[in-house]
């Protein structure tokens, strides 16, 4: 480690003012900061000086999404395996190459068979994100003399989660460009985005290419083999359709097919415990989040529909399908995009919630609604927070008159 | 007094309606997904704009200031209705694919704004460069707009397969947002990026 440190410095001079890189700066400042803790330590009477910078909270956003990785490979194997064990197939081109040579047995049951072949196709759309983002990310900071920073850890880890596993990697590619640039970028770079990026680059996809990104072929990693989401079936055929698919507790644990990370709820749950207790995501959001889709849902099925079956779904079925859960403690919660005030947190939450159920129940043309219902809330969480400190300005404004 | 030259190139980069002053985005956004329609419209415009400016010029002196945009609203609806009729007319099939966009070349900001701004207070002759200016600005936003949302939504141009798509079994996948309206949104925001990195000077100052 003594080595790298003083690899480092030794570099150090090239990258500074009349170095040789010194346009390439923001590159070695990443490296540098990625190793090791920053020397510079904030000075001056009105800084806080805290350990919770941001290259903490992203951090401990990563650390709280592992348990979603280990599922996302786990059940994009187990998948792959159950539907090739059931109607044949196998694994075709350099995958079918490289797990043979790693011993792959293609059984459902096996812990490693699905984690490889899962790791197989989840592995590269995470690299292709995070390569094709990162370099979007550091010819900004390059060009705009800016440091590159954390942040695009996170983004770069949320949007592999929420792509299905046969997403061709060329869209990974297009739809993390989008994101970065457009959703991110544009407008200043980390801390000035009011969209979430990953979200902005799959919507891109799916508007663009929704042959690839929703319908019932893209979520098992097999050829030919289709198999619908748990909310398509529900669409179609209301709580029975979706009960003759799947339990509700594997739903819970995330066997199903889905967007790779989203679909267990229990990993999701693991994720929350972690950001509520460091005080990284917002827990007012979640909670409201919870209230706000229990209650629409369950007035839902007091109502009642003859014609649509989607009125029958439950609170319980609306919290562990699709990715309400995912979306609603990893993105929703983003201290970006989403609502800032407390007050305005809890009418945030309600918001996307209650539009994700709208969207699922009352819309026919989209069986999922919680991508766009919290790209919806990003747009509002300015106004509702603008809302919350005009409310708070008038209030004091009486003492001081008074 | 301006020089006739200025005002009639200004328009295309320096102070383009769109680009600039952000003005008549809705047909920008409607009629852009092929650039046939696109060329008609460009026209109509164009035609709208140069005849409407020369009218409210030529009676600039006659026209008392307090019902001057009731006079202009109707020379430009008059002048619309015109293009419609002709359109139906001698190309009905572009007219059917423009349907109520034709119509809706009246409440163009551009046109009302031209005569407003210009006309009302130049010749003739300078308003007719102006209101042809002012149209070809208008119609290179849209050429371009229409050349990207064709050639990546449809792989085609002008209805001339270029990129030809998997449907047909070639090998471009067609890009569906581009045949939806939003597309306009980010290509127009693109393109005034590229205008203002490449003319500095029209960025807006922050507040």
């Amino acid at each position: 480690m003594k080595a790298l440190r003083n690899l480092l410095d030794k570099l150090h001079p090239h990258f500074t003012k009349g170095g040789k890189y010194e346009r390439l700066y923001p590159l070695y400042e990443a490296a540098d900061s990625f190793i090791y803790t920053p020397g510079e330590v904030t000075d001056g009477a009105p800084h806080v000086r805290d350990a919770m910078d941001l290259k903490r909270v992203m951090i401990t956003v990563v650390f709280a999404l592992l348990p979603c990785f280990f599922m996302a490979m786990w059940n994009t194997g187990y998948q792959a395996n159950s539907a090739m064990q059931f109607s044949g197939g196998s694994v075709e081109g350099w995958r079918g190459w490289l797990l043979a040579l790693l011993g792959f047995g293609g059984d459902p049951n096996s812990l490693v068979d699905n984690l490889l072949l899962g790791a197989a196709w989840f592995v590269p759309i995470y690299l292709v994100t995070n390569v094709v983002g990162g370099l979007w990310e550091a010819l900004f900071c390059i060009v705009r003399r800016h440091e590159l920073n954390e942040g695009f850890l996170v983004t770069g880890s949320l949007f592999p989660l929420i792509c299905p596993p046969t997403l061709p990697l060329w869209q990974v590619a297009l739809g993390i460009s989008f994101g970065v640039v457009i959703g991110k970028e544009i407008f200043g770079g980390t801390g000035k985005n009011f969209l979430n990026p990953a979200l902005t680059g799959r919507a891109f996809l799916f508007f663009a290419y929704p042959a690839q990104i929703s319908g019932d072929r893209v979520w098992t990693a097999v050829d030919g083999v289709s198999g619908a989401t748990a909310l398509a079936h529900a669409a179609e055929g209301g709580l029975q359709a979706v009960m003759a698919v799947t339990s509700w507790f594997d739903a819970f644990i995330g066997v199903i097919p889905g967007s790779m990370g989203e679909t267990s709820t229990l990993a999701c749950l693991f994720g929350a415990a972690v950001l509520v207790l460091s005080g990284v995501g917002a827990w007012r959001i979640m909670i409201s989040g919870l209230i706000g889709a229990v209650g629409l849902s369950t007035l839902f099925v007091l109502v009642g529909s003859t014609t649509n079956p989607m009125f029958e779904i439950g609170p319980l079925w609306h919290l562990v399908l699709g990715g309400f859960a995912f979306g609603l403690i990893f993105m929703a919660t983003d201290p970006v995009s989403g609502a800032m005030t407390e007050e305005g947190q809890w009418l945030y939450g309600l918001l996307i919630s209650t539009m994700c159920i709208l969207i699922r129940v009352v819309n026919p043309a989209f069986p999922e609604g919680m991508m766009l219902a919290i790209l919806f809330g990003n747009v509002f969480a300015p106004v509702i927070d603008q809302m919350v400190l005009k409310h708070h300005i008038k209030r004091r404004l009486r003492h001081v008159q008074g | 007094m301006s020089k006739p030259r200025d005002v009639l190139l200004d328009p295309l980069f320096n102070k383009n309606p769109i680009g600039l002053q952000i003005l008549g985005i809705c047909s920008a956004l409607a009629v852009t997904s092929k650039l046939e329609t696109v060329v008609v419209m460009a026209l109509a415009v164009i035609f709208v704009i140069s005849g409407s400016n020369v009218s409210v010029s030529l009676i600039r002196n006659q026209v008392p200031s307090s019902i001057r945009i009731i006079v202009e609203i109707t020379i430009i609806a008059t002048l619309v209705i015109i293009v419609d009729q002709f359109l139906k007319a001698y190309a009905f099939g572009i007219s059917k694919q423009l349907s109520v966009f034709v119509g809706l070349i009246i409440t163009n900001c551009i046109v009302l704004g031209r005569a407003e701004a210009f006309a009302m207070k130049n010749p003739p002759g300078l308003s007719f460069l102006d209101g042809v200016g002012n149209g070809l600005g208008y119609s290179i936003v849209l050429l371009i707009v229409a050349f990207f949302r064709e050639l990546l939504g449809a792989g085609k141009l002008l209805g001339f397969t270029i990129l030809p798509s998997t449907n047909e079994g070639g090998w471009y996948l067609p890009n569906g947002l581009m045949l939806l309206p939003p597309s306009a949104f980010f290509i127009i925001g693109l393109l005034i990026w590229a205008l203002r990195s490449w003319k500095t000077d029209q960025i807006e100052e922050e507040n």
